[in-house]
């Protein structure tokens, strides 16, 4: 099949084809199928390209994850989960500190970032566009304020660890503490929030909100009421997205947590997340197989999470899509 | 227009979007507990004219309206366009039910005027679904989404939902242009029983829709500059059988448009 197509590819066009006529539209025919054949080739060696492509990719993930998963699970056990570290050069003791500061140091970033950033995304899509007509002054804050969103997206961590520093702990003295952390980390995930809301809120039907004005609803109890249910599932994927920000970052953590392993006992206690104990562990003692032990279970725990998103995004769209 | 009560009073009224003029002096009396019917090609401003009524117009920044309308003798802009879409009702062209379930669908304009009693939310939800002759479809399933249900029931659900808060208008801007032929019926018997309670005002392109359920018709054109204006208006009986202007009969025996 192949060599007679080729074989057609080097015939020479036999004439300029005739419009409409019979054996004018067989030639035409003929020279596309001399064409496809070349075409079809182009795509074959395009699909070859894109499946290694894919397979590299996810080969190299693979490995990655696989790689530190065998490594870290031959010293993961109920003591290791179980004890605090014990520091030093040689990293004894476990990592049950870092857990609950993770943990702690989620609730309390997610805590301070949501509200703003939620609170920031509805004015942002729903409030914003009136006060832009009205007012020269304002509508100029306002795009400051939305570029200011898009370029603070993209700044690393630790310059905003940096900030943090320099404004939480040392000029406001909260020291190294969850406090400076976790405002520190709320900056950081801010932008990451309020983008993902605005998107969830832009997504919603213009036609949700003239059918709830319609009924006499102010504009206020159409966006509690109406528009941030319908965008709640994209607003909680940001959420839930920052919550592995939050979990994986390191730097920022290591400039307003401090690194602690003791267990905090309040706001104003430094402490160690899962990151920067893996982070310290590496660096700083000879305890490598705990690093990778601690490095399998913040990437279980980010898996895990993942999953939940997927999991309850699709229950919502379907909620939504009027399945009981 | 005989002896017929005026509901709604229009006089020399313009919509413009920016400099684009969308509305040419429009001068017509509405009928209190008539249904009238707006028909006219596309783009002649039959869903701005409408959406006046409600000051629904008044969501689009660039907009702005001149000239008179009345509800009652009131001057609409001088009333709150909050209070007046609590008066002022409207089903749109595509059945647009929040993805809620059906009771807090119908139960929300009562909710957000303030009725917290359940059981007063309860019989409300029940007469309105009754109203929209939905109640027999759904009663077992008041918990289901809204979303679920047919496009015929969606929009009977909408037309609930509008008649929960009691208004005393209800616009309809192409209420079954999205639906198929039986849906689209059932829609119009409805309609016609609601007009014992309410004044209606009906956009739609379907002639034979007009000629069905209607009382008066207004038939709009545009103008070469897009701008809509007002051709012809009076009952449906004569627009449809001896229409004054040449226009208007061009139109109905589909001669254009």
């Amino acid at each position: 099949m192949s060599t007679e197509l080729s074989s057609r590819v080097s015939a020479p066009p036999l004439s300029p084809p005739k419009l409409g006529g019979k054996e004018g539209g067989r030639r035409t025919a003929r020279q596309t199928s001399g064409n496809l054949a070349r075409r079809k080739l182009t795509q074959n060696v395009a699909f070859a390209f894109v499946w290694l492509a894919a397979f590299l990719a996810v080969a190299a993930l693979i490995w990655i994850i696989g790689y530190v998963m065998v490594q870290g699970v031959q010293e993961i056990n109920l003591e290791f989960l179980t004890t605090r570290p014990m520091g030093g050069v040689t990293g004894e003791g476990g990592m049950s500190t870092t857990i609950v500061t993770t943990l702690y140091l989620v609730v309390l970033t997610i805590a301070i970032a949501t509200p703003f950033g939620v609170g920031a995304a509805i004015y942002l899509v729903e409030y914003a566009g009136e006060v832009e007509r009205e007012n020269r002054w304002v509508s100029c804050l306002i795009a400051v304020a939305r570029t200011g969103i898009e370029i603070l997206a993209g700044v690393p961590s630790i310059i905003f660890g940096l900030f943090g520093f320099a404004l939480f702990v040392v000029a406001l003295g909260f020291g190294f503490s969850l406090l400076s952390a976790g405002l520190s980390g709320a900056c950081l995930i801010l932008p990451v929030i309020i983008r993902t809301s605005e998107e969830a809120l832009l997504a919603v039907p213009r036609s949700y909100r003239e059918g709830s004005l319609a009924l006499g609803a102010t504009k206020w109890q159409t966006t509690v009421n109406v528009v941030l249910p319908a965008a709640l599932p994209g607003i909680i994927t940001g959420v839930v997205l920052s919550v592995g920000r939050v979990i994986a970052e390191t730097a920022i953590f290591w400039v307003t947590l401090g690194g602690s392993y003791r267990l905090p006992t309040g706001l104003r206690s430094a402490g160690r997340s899962m990151a920067l104990h893996v982070y310290m562990l590496a660096g700083e003692t000879t305890a490598f197989d705990k690093a990778m032990a601690t490095a399998a279970i913040l990437i279980a725990i980010i898996i895990v999470l993942n999953l939940v998103i997927n999991y309850t995004s699709r229950r919502f769209a379907a909620r939504m899509m009027g399945s009981k | 227009m005989e002896a017929q009560k005026t509901k709604l009073r229009v006089q020399d009224f313009s919509v413009f979007y920016g400099d684009f003029q969308a509305l040419r002096n429009i001068t017509i009396d509405i009928p209190i507990h008539q249904i009238t019917a707006i028909i006219g090609p596309s783009g002649c401003g039959k869903s701005t004219f409408i959406r006046a009524f409600n000051r629904m117009n008044d969501l689009i920044p660039t907009s702005h309206a001149k000239g008179g309308i009345f509800m009652d003798g009131q001057d609409l802009y001088e009333i709150d366009a909050v209070e007046l879409r609590k008066r002022v009702g409207m089903v749109f062209q595509r059945p647009n039910p929040f993805p809620k379930t059906i009771f807090d669908n119908v139960a929300y304009g009562p909710r957000v005027h303030g009725l917290r009693d359940r059981v007063k939310l309860a019989e409300i939800v029940e007469r309105s679904l009754r109203d929209a002759v939905l109640w027999d479809e759904v009663k077992d399933d008041l918990g289901k989404s809204g979303l679920a249900l047919s496009g015929g029931q969606q929009q009977r659900l909408c037309i609930a939902r509008a008649l929960a808060v009691e208004p005393e208008v209800i616009l309809m801007d192409e209420p079954a242009s999205a639906l198929d032929p039986i849906a689209t019926l059932r829609i119009e018997e409805l309609i016609r029983t609601l007009k014992e309670n309410y004044t209606i005002v009906i956009v739609t392109h379907n002639m034979q829709q007009a000629a069905r359920v209607s009382d008066y018709t207004a038939f709009f054109n545009m103008e070469e500059d897009r701008a809509g204006y007002l051709v012809e208006y009076g009952p449906t009986k004569q627009i449809f059988t001896n229409p004054r202007e040449k226009l208007t009969e061009d139109y109905i025996t589909g001669r254009f448009g």
